[in-house]
């Protein structure tokens, strides 16, 4: 099986759990290349991608272009503040100068909803969303569930917290589509005022105490408050918000002792959650980094023409 | 020159007309509406199995002339309403400069003259340069012809200006057309507000953004005595705050668009900007309840708010892209298509809400086949069925959702001022 049949990668919402499931599945071997001493493999070679982020990243922006290089594909990065998107060139116009250089796909990051979904329409490029808006950040959700299913051995069942602002994440968004998929419990928590209207439909409970939400659950997935979102009013400070939400290992307690906890990154220590359990034992934070490559090498692979078993074989 | 329309279903919803029945048309006016009118000497159309109605009105587009030709003018825009069958359009203020004086709505008038082929009816501005600060000069708008004030997607922030204007206008019984949307409640918000944007990731509007400002125009309706309409009434709550209103006697009136009609916001998944409009499009509980509206005599008109953009201010991410549907040409299509084919709605009530509805609103002496009135006429044919192909506009704006649509149920001529303008959905050209 291959993802061939995909042009783009858009978002979870509309990927079946059989393509969730082979591209979970082919990361195990990808991560094993990232821990060899020689990490490169000729899988892509002579295929061309570049990532165009129009809003900052570290992590996945580097983990995109390292994932694409140890699989011998030339990256190229775009850097948006210096190119003639300043000059008030138009998406349309962007997309297409890349296309006609023979890049073979893009990766688009993007403050705004929908963004990848018009340059998909757009270009022959394969386009992957690296995160648009407040919709949806598949990688993120897929690098999650690949880490919760390596360290649980399944995601069937399990009960996933995601904590903090729902309304405004796309990584919220995508793991929820995702964990659906999967019969997983997703419970998501934060104040009244982040929690986005009728989410219940999307078939997750709601909560706003953050003791009950993490009632007996398997994972927690803390996510990054934005301080802007206080400026514009939707709740009164930062220590208010670490005072109900905050996640440290005393408010563990409720949770399962094998808890996971996990977090997209950048963290706002002391904010979203305590040092001391970022750096805890139950913490993956680091490892889903990892994953986070290895995920993204198999999404690569598959979406540029490999086969599963060429690299299982 | 004598014309003589035959064997039609005449439809005449305010002279409680309706039976198979010929129309003559002499010197430009309606002269006979009765059966078997004689073809002596007459320029005669077979309009059996069609139906025969007044010419119909929209009192509420964008013409966008002058300063935004780009975008529509006064003759791609008439000639769309013409196709679409309309014989009468009243355009929006917000055009560059805004009408706000009476050398801008003469501007206009004349330019419809020469070059429009339906009848153009200019609003003027609340405010100055809608700016929501100094009331416009009213009585000259008045003078120069303009049949309505609004200061259209700017809405008048400010409650005393506006308890002003209503008291104002009320002198020249000029209706007050507001455009309800309380903009802390917006912000960049991108469509309605519920399920779907919680599913599409979409910052979110509330019905309440609308609700609150149509509450306060009542209200001050209530106050001044002022006759004020509501724009583009789109959610369940305005239909409930409208009617309760029009039960105690208060002087409101409301349209509705064929879009908020016939489209709910899950459409916006596509994420294609012609999905995109203001106040947005909404869940399928607001489309029932202007359907009741309908019904019910809460709502007094249906109007396109016909906004035709160039391509590429849609042709962009979604968050960029202008608010608005080119809606001249579908409109009697979607009705007719989407709701009185499904039995949703009387073909009477829709001529109706086409046609007196609005001139009611109006106040002006249109909509009706009166012995002695203009000949103004609009011939539907419910049995045509065609693909809505943009590409086949007049309008210069390309930008609707119902693009690609099977629709059965067309206009099939319209007539202006006697004279046909429009046949088969193509204009006639001298």
């Amino acid at each position: 099986m291959k993802l061939e049949h995909r042009k783009d990668l858009l978002g979870i919402r509309d990927m079946s759990r059989e393509e969730l499931e082979l591209i979970l599945d082919t990361a195990v071997p990808m991560k094993d290349i990232i821990r060899r001493d020689v990490k490169k493999v000729p899988a892509l070679r002579g295929k061309a991608m570049v990532t165009v982020f129009y809003e900052n990243s570290t992590r996945t922006r580097t983990s995109f272009e390292i994932a694409g290089k140890y699989l011998s594909a030339d990256t190229v990065n775009l850097a948006v503040s210096t190119s003639s998107v300043q000059k008030g060139e138009s998406l349309r116009d962007t997309i297409k100068t890349i296309e006609v250089m023979g890049f073979d796909l893009m990766v688009i990051r993007h403050s705004m909803t929908g963004t990848p979904h018009y340059a998909a329409r757009n270009t022959r490029m394969r386009v992957i969303n690296a995160g648009d808006g407040t919709n949806e950040h598949p990688t993120q959700a897929l690098l999650d569930m690949y880490s919760i299913r390596e360290k649980k051995g399944t995601l069937e069942g399990l009960k996933v917290a995601i904590v903090g602002d729902i309304l405004h994440s796309r990584v919220a968004r995508s793991n929820i589509y995702g964990l659906s998929k999967f019969g997983c419990e997703v419970r998501v928590v934060g104040p009244s005022t982040l929690i986005p209207p009728e989410v219940e439909k999307l078939g997750v409970k709601s909560y706003y105490s953050l003791d009950q939400a993490l009632d007996g659950v398997d994972v927690i997935n803390v996510l990054r408050i934005q301080k802007e979102r206080q400026q514009s009013g939707l709740f009164p400070s930062l220590d208010e918000y670490a005072n109900l939400y905050m996640l440290s290992p005393d408010r563990l307690r409720r949770a399962k002792e094998d808890v996971l906890v996990l977090h997209p990154g950048p963290m706002n220590r002391g904010v979203e959650i305590s040092s001391q359990l970022a750096d805890g034992v139950q913490s993956i934070i680091n490892e889903q980094v990892t994953n986070g490559v290895a995920v993204r090498m198999a999404l690569l692979f598959l979406m540029m023409g490999g086969s599963r078993d060429e690299i299982t074989n | 020159m004598k014309l003589l329309i035959k064997g039609g279903r005449v439809l005449d919803p305010a002279n409680d007309i309706d039976g198979v029945m010929d129309i003559l048309i002499k010197d430009n006016k309606i002269d006979e509406v009765k059966e078997n009118i004689p073809e002596d000497g007459c320029t005669v159309i077979d309009a059996s199995g069609k139906i025969v109605c007044p010419g119909f009105i929209d009192m509420h587009v964008h013409l966008r002339e002058p300063g935004f030709e780009y975008k529509e003018d006064i003759a791609s825009g008439t000639r769309a309403a013409a196709a679409g069958g309309f014989t009468t359009v009243c355009c929006m203020p917000n055009t560059d400069p805004v009408i706000d004086n009476a050398a801008i709505a003469n501007f206009v008038k004349e330019r419809a003259a020469k070059s429009g082929v339906v009848n153009v009816l200019p609003i003027g501005c609340i405010t100055k340069q809608q700016a929501g600060s100094e009331l416009s000069e009213m009585a000259e708008l008045v003078a120069a012809g303009c049949v309505a004030v609004s200061d259209d997607g700017k809405p008048v922030k400010d409650a005393g200006i506006m308890r002003n204007a209503m008291e104002y206008a009320k002198m020249f019984d000029l209706p007050v057309l507001s455009h309800c949307e309380e903009h802390s409640l917006v912000l960049d918000g991108q469509m309605h507000e519920g399920y779907y944007s919680t599913l599409y990731g979409f910052k979110g509007i509330p019905a309440a953004a609308e609700e609150l400002m149509v509450n306060r125009e009542i209200i001050l309706a209530e106050l001044t005595g002022a006759h004020a309409h509501i724009c583009h009434a789109s959610t369940r709550g305005s239909m409930d705050l409208i009617r309760d209103a029009k039960a105690r006697g208060i002087d409101v009136t409301c349209e509705v668009t064929p879009h908020h009609l016939l489209l709910t916001d899950e459409i916006v998944g596509s994420y294609d900007t012609d999905t995109k409009v203001n106040p947005p499009l909404r869940s399928e509980e607001h489309l029932s309840a202007l359907l009741e509206g309908l019904q019910d005599g809460t709502v007094d008109c249906i109007a396109t708010d016909h906004a035709p953009h160039h391509w590429e201010s849609k042709d962009c991410e979604y968050n960029l892209a202008s608010n608005g549907i080119s809606g001249l040409e579908t409109a009697a299509a979607v009705i007719m298509d989407g709701l009185v084919s499904k039995g949703l709605l009387d073909i009477e009530l829709m001529v109706e809400l086409f046609t007196v509805g609005p001139a009611d609103v109006l106040g002006i002496d249109k909509g009706t086949l009166d012995i002695g009135a203009d000949a103004d006429i609009t011939i539907l044919d419910p049995k045509t069925t065609k693909v809505v192909d943009p590409a086949k506009f007049y309008s210069k704006g390309k930008n609707t959702p119902f693009k690609g649509r099977t629709l059965k149920g067309w206009p099939w001529m319209t007539i202006v001022n006697g004279k046909i303008v429009a046949n088969e959905g193509r204009i006639v050209e001298e």
